[in-house]
């Protein structure tokens, strides 16, 4: 299984080969609540660090979801834009946002791994 | 991810915040809780506020108001000091009936929206939560020698929305289930007295009941006990209250907007049409009298993206002809729906309008409210 980071924004990637697969945490998933609308990136965009990337929208408001790292959107999970209701259900599997490509492999293990984004959660509540 | 703030509710997040009688049922029922108007109230529970919202529509649901402002007015001037500060026709209302009005400023703009009910003795008012120590501090300073405001201290608000309610209510006192929309009666609930009325902001049939403090988790234990009950938080209520097309305060209706702008006209009766007397009546005569310019309306987007309050609303030409003042997705209707005000050439329900959502331009169809039918109990014999 594939070494998961997180960002502070509760975006969560994995790395195989050089694209990358994001998404937002099960911890986002239970602050969000219900789930109704995705909005995704177009294919081909290229995204820096902290950039604005997709929009999910629970029942109650809409919240963005940042480019953890540079690259370019290679790929978005048109079953999620389907099936919001996904991200609910397995945040951190079926219901990843998107793929990107060209990424720095040393940026995304500069970031948060899981026990330091649990010890980082648990710090909010 | 950030979120924005969320949509329906605003509370004084900076100073510290009042709790309801409720608070510990609702901190063992695992609720989320979120500032809202000054209090620390439940947005939802574990089950979540889709299907929290579902439960209210199909069976019966438990919301805590209790946020929401309790007064009397006592004296035997109470009604016509009362009508001084509202368009709505109080002298028609006979005891144990209730009538949705609002407090107009001179200028026509809205104060607050209240429910008002006719006692033997005098009026009972319930007040919006943020607007409750504004409302008595206006209704107060305007009163006569011959009418006293009383503010309900104490008292919590249960209310029990859905097409169950009657049939649970009726388990505690067989009479709730022959009451009528918008009827008040005194009854005694698990042994404590309580004004019950046949009223509610979700569209469905149900109740508010109205008792002390010290009573309030006994009788919601005892209804959450019931087979049909479920709680339900603020985020439930804003959507079941948002596809009955009902309005929130400081989104849908403020100081600027008139009582006509926001489709509330039908509170005013022919004889304070005719009459006058309230704050506020020669603008809002004179808007009846040539339509106003503007319009409250209920507005579909396309597709699935939902169309949040303040969301600008353009003609198809791309003339900006309005606002969005409450937006979000409808769990009944299944997509997103909004409300807002439009320029009144628009306001006729299938006018087509583009909503500015982000950088996308959405079209989206005026639509005729409520987006759910209402389902209030008025027997017709």
């Amino acid at each position: 299984m594939a070494d998961t980071r997180y960002t502070d924004e509760h975006e969560w990637i994995t790395m195989d080969g050089d694209i990358a697969t994001v998404g937002i945490s099960q911890y986002a998933q239970e602050q969000l609540g219900d789930v109704v609308y995705v909005e995704m990136p177009e294919v081909g965009t290229k995204v820096e660090p902290g950039a604005q990337m997709a929009v999910v929208e629970s029942v109650k408001a809409a919240s963005e979801v940042y480019a953890p790292v540079a690259g370019e959107i290679a790929e978005v999970n048109a079953a999620l834009v389907e099936r919001p209701e996904m991200v609910n259900e397995d945040a951190e599997g079926r219901a990843w946002f998107v793929k990107l490509k060209g990424v720095d492999a040393e940026a995304v293990a500069g970031l948060m791994d899981a026990d330091a984004y649990r010890t980082y959660v648990e710090g909010l509540d | 991810m950030s979120s924005s703030p969320p949509t329906g509710h605003r509370g004084g997040e900076d100073t510290a915040l009042a709790r309801t009688a409720l608070y510990p049922l609702h901190a063992e029922l695992g609720a989320k809780m979120v500032p809202f108007a000054g209090y620390e109230m439940p947005v939802q529970y574990p089950a979540g506020i889709l299907t929290e919202h579902l439960h209210a529509r199909t069976q019966a649901a438990l919301f805590d108001v209790s946020h929401m402002g309790q007064a009397r007015l006592a004296g035997t001037g109470a009604v016509v000091a009362l009508e001084a500060l509202v368009p709505g026709d109080v002298q028609a209302l006979k005891p144990g009936r209730m009538r949705y009005t609002m407090l107009t400023t001179e200028d026509g703009g809205i104060l607050d929206d209240i429910i008002v009910t006719k006692w033997e003795d005098g009026l009972g008012l319930v007040l919006n939560a943020a607007r409750k120590d504004a409302d008595c501090a206006h209704i107060g300073g305007a009163l006569g020698s011959n009418v006293a405001l009383e503010t309900l201290e104490e008292r919590a608000l249960l209310a029990l929305q859905g097409p169950k309610a009657a049939a649970v209510l009726a388990r505690f006192a067989p009479e709730a289930a022959e009451m009528r929309f918008l009827e008040a009666r005194t009854l005694t609930l698990a042994g404590a007295p309580a004004v019950v009325s046949r009223a509610g902001y979700t569209g469905e049939d149900g109740f508010e009941i109205a008792l002390a403090n010290d009573a309030a988790e006994g009788l919601a234990r005892a209804l959450l006990a019931e087979d049909e009950v479920a709680p339900a938080g603020l985020g439930a209520r804003d959507t079941l209250r948002l596809e009955a097309g009902l309005c929130l305060y400081g989104h849908d209706i403020d100081e600027t907007t008139t009582p006509v702008e926001a489709n509330l006209a039908w509170t005013i009766s022919k004889r304070r049409r005719a009459e006058g007397g309230f704050p506020g009546a020669d603008r809002i005569l004179g808007q009846l009298a040539e339509g106003p310019e503007r319009l409250r309306v209920g507005i579909r987007p396309e597709g699935r993206a939902p169309a949040r309050d303040g969301t600008e609303i353009f003609d198809t030409q791309g003339t900006p002809i309005g606002t969005v003042t409450s937006g979000g997705f409808g769990p009944s209707v299944e997509g997103p729906i909004a409300m807002g005000y439009v320029a009144a050439a628009f306001a006729e329900a299938g006018s087509r309008v583009i909503l500015k959502v982000r950088s996308h331009e959405v079209p989206a169809r005026v639509q005729d409210l409520p987006f759910v039918p209402h389902r209030y109990f008025r027997p017709t014999s």
